[in-house]
């Protein structure tokens, strides 16, 4: 059986940054950062006291007061990104039958769980649990929303692996696709954990910057003096649709999702393997489902969070794969502008490569000031301001806790 | 119209995003009101948590209307 081809024909985004897929776009090719001190609960007391949240957020903009609160905000953020990808995609007249959702998060409803489990421990021991709580939290409403609201009754459900939810939800639509399980999936992933519990529990496990002074210099992959990442939140949305679909129905096509890989480092629960072995066998497998040579690729969106060991790991690993190529590369960390998204950062990752490839500019790695002597000199980083670059091919890398490894390569649709 | 009355009243208005002209006596949450089953359950724990009562389950669910609820609640709250 041969495989069927995929492409993507839908955007939509909701991001620090900006709240759609072209405010988003605007942001990062203007090298803006996202961060800024928290404001959705007191963080007076926290080692991290700033995060890159969405901007001007109200529930209520995007949902009857009643709707919205039977969703957690990693929800609203799936079904304010979809809704604006099915739009963008036209899917009017498909046949819902053949339309999946596989969405991607890495925790779920971390704000719901928090607020319920506070409520009981507050009372007096009755237990007076909300009934939306658990469908609230559960990481498959995003999923079961999105169809819910659209009526798209092909397969659903959401996939889990920490920061790399989203790449894996990317590739379990292209293969539902490839195997002919569906004409077309709305992916993607998004992610809501800037509550006390998320920045509390990264903070002990020592992953985040602490760089309270300066919040939108926090976030500095490749810098020498980078002190750990930066908490994102939001949603982005592709929708993957058949190649002949959606030439026959006359959507516009952004480019095509030539290739996925995955791995596992086996390694760490949560530190990545220094020698990146892991991360050599995922972009390979990357490259050997796409059927390209690494000399084929112009970008790749970097892992990049802005860790002392994870960035020079994936480094070293790029250099072992694509040898002397790697000079020719343009590699970027979008993380230093939208912080880390978690569960939707491969969503998010994956849209800045496919309007990368179609504006041909290349997003920037931001807030770099000195070299680490670890990393080698040559390589391009595009660090601080984007560049002009004819795109064809790109890679979007991400990686969890759990040493969960996912890529993905997209290549320019020949018109 | 009694405090009980008015508290349940904009229980129901603000749980169900209903306007205050809908929720007559004779109103029924799932009917006229536009409450799936679960929209019941969180009414009827609204309604225990503030008037500090237990609801039990038997008989939540001989209260489908706005008027039963006010009438339940008349006679159980303390």
């Amino acid at each position: 059986m041969s495989l069927r081809r995929v492409v993507v024909t839908g955007l939509g985004a909701i991001t620090p940054l900006g709240n759609t897929a072209p405010a988003y776009w605007e942001g990062l090719q203007a090298g803006v950062s996202g961060a800024a001190p928290i404001t959705r609960f007191d963080a007076s007391k926290f080692k991290t006291r700033f995060a890159c949240e969405v901007k001007n957020y109200n529930p209520d903009t995007y949902f009857p007061t009643k709707e919205g609160r039977k969703m957690d905000i990693f929800t609203q953020f799936a079904l304010i990104a979809a809704d604006e990808a099915i739009k963008d995609a036209n899917l009017e007249g498909v046949d819902k039958d053949r339309v999946g959702v596989i969405w991607g998060s890495g925790i779920g409803g971390l704000t719901s769980l928090q607020a319920e489990c506070i409520a009981f421990a507050n009372g007096d021991g009755t237990p007076r649990f909300n009934p939306f709580f658990i469908p609230k939290m559960i990481a498959d409403s995003a999923s079961g929303n999105i169809s819910i609201r659209h009526k798209f009754r092909g397969p659903n459900f959401v996939t889990t692996s920490a920061c790399a939810s989203s790449s894996d939800s990317i590739i379990s639509a292209f293969n539902y696709i490839r195997l002919n399980m569906a004409d077309v999936v709305v992916t993607g992933g998004s992610e809501a954990a800037i509550t006390e519990s998320g920045v509390g529990g990264f903070n002990a496990l020592k992953a985040m910057s602490e760089r309270n002074d300066a919040p939108e210099l926090a976030s500095r992959p490749y810098d020498k003096e980078r002190d750990g990442f930066v908490l994102g939140e939001g949603a982005a949305s592709l929708i993957l649709e058949e190649y002949e679909h959606a030439k026959a129905r006359g959507a516009k096509i952004y480019a095509e999702l030539i290739g996925g890989g995955m791995s596992a480092d086996a390694y760490h629960i949560t530190a990545p393997d220094p020698e990146g072995n892991g991360v050599v066998l995922v972009m390979q497998n990357a490259l050997r489902d796409a059927g390209i040579s690494p000399a084929d690729v112009d970008y790749i969106n970097t892992h990049g969070t802005s860790t002392p060991l994870g960035d020079g790991a994936e480094v070293k690993a790029i250099q072992k794969v694509f040898g002397e190529h790697a000079y020719n590369l343009n590699i970027s960390s979008t993380k230093s502008m939208t912080g880390h998204l978690l569960g939707g950062a491969g969503a998010i990752e994956a849209v800045a490569c496919i309007l990368a490839m179609q504006h041909n500019v290349v997003p920037p790695t931001i807030n770099h000031f000195t070299d680490d002597p670890e990393l080698d000199p040559k390589l391009n980083f595009t660090f601080n301001k984007a560049q002009a670059r004819e795109v064809n091919v790109a890679m979007s890398n991400t990686f969890g806790f759990g040493g969960h490894n996912t890529s993905v390569i997209f290549r320019k649709i020949e018109s | 119209m009694s405090e009980i009355a008015e508290k349940v009243k904009a229980i129901i208005i603000d749980k169900l995003g209903v306007e205050a002209s809908e929720v007559t006596p004779e109103a029924s949450f799932t009917n006229d009101l536009g409450a799936d089953s679960l929209d019941t359950v969180e009414l009827i724990m609204e309604f225990e948590k503030e008037f500090n009562v237990s609801i039990p389950d038997d008989q939540a669910e001989n209260i489908g209307t706005v008027g039963q609820a006010i009438s339940y609640l008349e006679e159980h709250a303390k």
